[in-house]
């Protein structure tokens, strides 16, 4: 015989003998139940969408867009209410400007030293770490920032009032740090070192192989975690709600209290806003808005991401 | 015991160990008694190798015997690699790179002794953009137009890509890629080129396209080049390089070269009997 001795005789196939139709029951049920899953989650985004949009329309029946966007202030609950959609707008921009200033290039060095100065034991760690930070509930964040952060900072500013989106801002940013560090990191690790190599071998230096060549690689991950937390700092509502405060005013002064399109959500929602009223219509118009905006932002970063997306295999 | 070059002992001896061939003409690389280590684990010992100016030099040898290894050692690359050591001198033009003081010039190493993968490795920038790059970081003062032009000219590639300078280095074929890859070896003026299996992931038009491309290069830079293709081997170099792998006491395997000699001379008449083997396909 051939077969060498030291080697166990291989099975006879009859020993084979799958139950096939069984499988295909098995596969059929749990491809319904998979389904059904999918739908759910579908569903409910349909749903919260059409309400959105059936309560905006109802809004701008009884007050015109054009106010919505024209008006100098928003005061829903007055006697002669004005409805400024941008004195919200403008707190919003506010806090997330800031945010982002902080957040962006923080998290963009952090994942720069993470992936490629920092040893491997050591990033073994502080990327789990880092990771955790993301998951402090940001009301924490919130009382940090007001009960720390706004008094330190009054040492420096005496103008900043006591609710402000200084410290609102700065602490929001300091919470998405995380989120853009982790997902930086994701997309500077990914690229393959046989492309680091290839710039080495040119004579370039680490810092000239890492922005000549790695960065401009991992730009279209490095620009989606930007604008992940762009939208995050723009939907945040806890952090601002508690330290940016209730006041909505238009313009564009860190030092005084602000009142963001969610902070008002929140107000509007657990005051006694009778249902089917305009003020409570107000909320899904600014809802609305809201939705609009980080949308927008999301095709963006979909578009980009698909246009700048190198593949290496 | 003679006849076996591996089994003599080594300590004090400057006589290269492998038989055959001992370099007449000036050397530009000399690699004298390299060992490289990677942690604990020996993967080459003891080369001793002249590498000639102005030739084409290849590696051949069955796989894991060090060739990678040891042409990474040439422009310091296997400083990048965490836990590789390399004992013994490699000299380049008569300087050993492994002297300290070449520890802070590594670049300029680098950028005198050029490198081609295996994997064409172009970066995400614009074709014009990936040959400029190594001209910038280089600090090249002169026309960057002009010498963007002579360096896809010289690989070859200049008449494929001249209408689209501005598009993605990644959009063109792996062939065209590889080609991008030696431009832009070429395009910061290098002494030498080493090449680690750069047609391995092309199809037979462009590997004979960029063999043509050797034998052009070879008026001006020398090229060493690994392959396991022995018609290419033969085709192209001058001088060629037979590494073995042996096993070692410890359970690892340990790579050696075996035989250095002109191309003719390991293919027609090699000394060595596992030469003779290799060459004729009849390895293993
Ligand atoms: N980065 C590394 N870390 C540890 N060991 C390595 C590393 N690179 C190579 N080796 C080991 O060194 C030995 C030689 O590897 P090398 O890649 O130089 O072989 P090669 O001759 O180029 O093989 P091939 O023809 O397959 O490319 C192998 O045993 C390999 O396992
Ligand atoms: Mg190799």
């Amino acid at each position: 015989m051939s077969t060498n001795p030291s080697s166990p005789p291989s099975p006879s196939s009859d020993l084979f003998r799958p139950n096939r139709q069984l499988s295909k029951w098995v596969e059929l049920v749990v491809k319904y139940i998979f389904a059904a899953f999918a739908l759910i989650s579908v569903a409910t985004t349909i749903g919260i969408v059409l309400t959105l949009i059936f309560e905006t329309v109802e809004f701008f029946g009884d007050v015109p867009l054009w106010r919505f966007l024209t008006d100098r202030e928003w005061t829903p609950r007055f006697v002669n209410p004005q409805y400024g959609i941008f004195v919200l707008i403008s707190a919003t921009l506010l806090t997330s400007a800031i945010a982002i200033s902080v957040a962006l290039p923080i998290g963009l060095l952090a994942a720069i030293c993470l992936s490629e100065y920092a040893p491997p034991k050591v990033r073994s760690w502080l990327k789990p770490a880092l990771e955790i930070l993301a998951g402090v509930p940001t009301v924490v964040f919130g009382y940090f920032a007001l009960l720390l952060v706004t008094p330190f900072l009054q040492n420096f500013i005496p103008a900043l009032q006591g609710f402000n989106a200084l410290s609102a801002g700065l602490v929001l940013g300091v919470s998405i740090i995380p989120l853009v560090a982790s997902l930086s990191e994701d997309a500077i690790y990914a690229i393959p070192g046989s492309l680091r190599q290839g710039a080495y071998a040119l004579g370039a230096t680490k810092r000239e192989t890492i922005v000549g060549v790695v960065l401009p690689s991992a730009l279209s991950g490095i620009v989606a975690s930007f604008v992940l937390a762009i939208s995050r700092a723009i939907g945040e509502t806890m952090i601002v709600t508690i330290a940016a405060g209730q006041n909505p005013q238009m313009g564009l002064n860190p030092f005084v209290p602000v009142m963001t399109m969610t902070a008002y959500i929140v107000q509007a929602s657990l005051g006694d806003t009778p249902a089917g009223s305009l003020a409570y219509r107000t909320l899904f118009a600014v809802g609305m808005t809201l939705f609009l905006l980080t949308l927008v932002l999301n095709i963006f970063s979909f578009w980009f991401v698909r246009k700048f997306r190198e593949t290496y295999e | 015991m003679k006849q076996d070059p591996i089994n003599q002992p080594l300590s004090g001896q400057i006589k290269p160990p492998y038989s055959g061939y001992t370099s007449s003409k000036e050397a530009i690389l000399q690699a004298e008694k390299v060992s490289v280590f990677y942690g604990s684990y020996l993967a080459v010992r003891d080369v001793f190798l002249d590498i000639e100016t102005n030739k084409i030099t290849a590696f051949i040898g069955p796989s894991g015997c060090g060739k990678s290894t040891l042409l990474r050692c040439f422009n310091r690359l296997n400083d990048l690699i965490l836990g590789a050591r390399v004992e013994g001198s490699i000299k380049f033009q008569g300087e050993n790179l492994y002297d300290k003081k070449f520890d802070r010039k590594i670049e300029e190493v680098r950028r005198r002794i050029g490198m081609v993968f295996q994997k064409p490795t172009p970066f995400s920038k614009s074709i014009y953009e990936n040959i400029a790059f190594g001209a910038k970081i280089n600090g090249y003062q002169g026309d960057m137009d002009e010498l963007v032009e002579r360096s896809l000219r010289q690989a070859a590639l200049w008449d494929e890509v001249k209408d689209k300078l501005k598009q993605s280095g990644l959009s063109l074929s792996g062939g065209q890629q590889q080609r991008l890859c030696i431009a832009r070896a070429i395009a910061v003026q290098p002494d030498v080129i080493l090449m680690d299996e750069p047609c391995s992931a092309l199809d037979p038009i462009s590997t004979l396209r960029i063999e043509d491309l050797l034998h052009e290069l070879k008026e001006q830079y020398t090229i060493v080049i690994v392959t396991h293709n022995m018609q290419q081997a033969s085709r192209v170099s001058d001088m060629t390089a037979f590494f073995n792998v042996e096993p070692t006491d410890k359970g690892g395997r340990m790579g050696y070269l075996v035989e250095y000699d002109r191309t003719e001379v390991i293919f027609q008449s090699p000394k060595e009997e596992s030469t003779r083997e290799y060459v004729s396909g009849r390895f293993g």
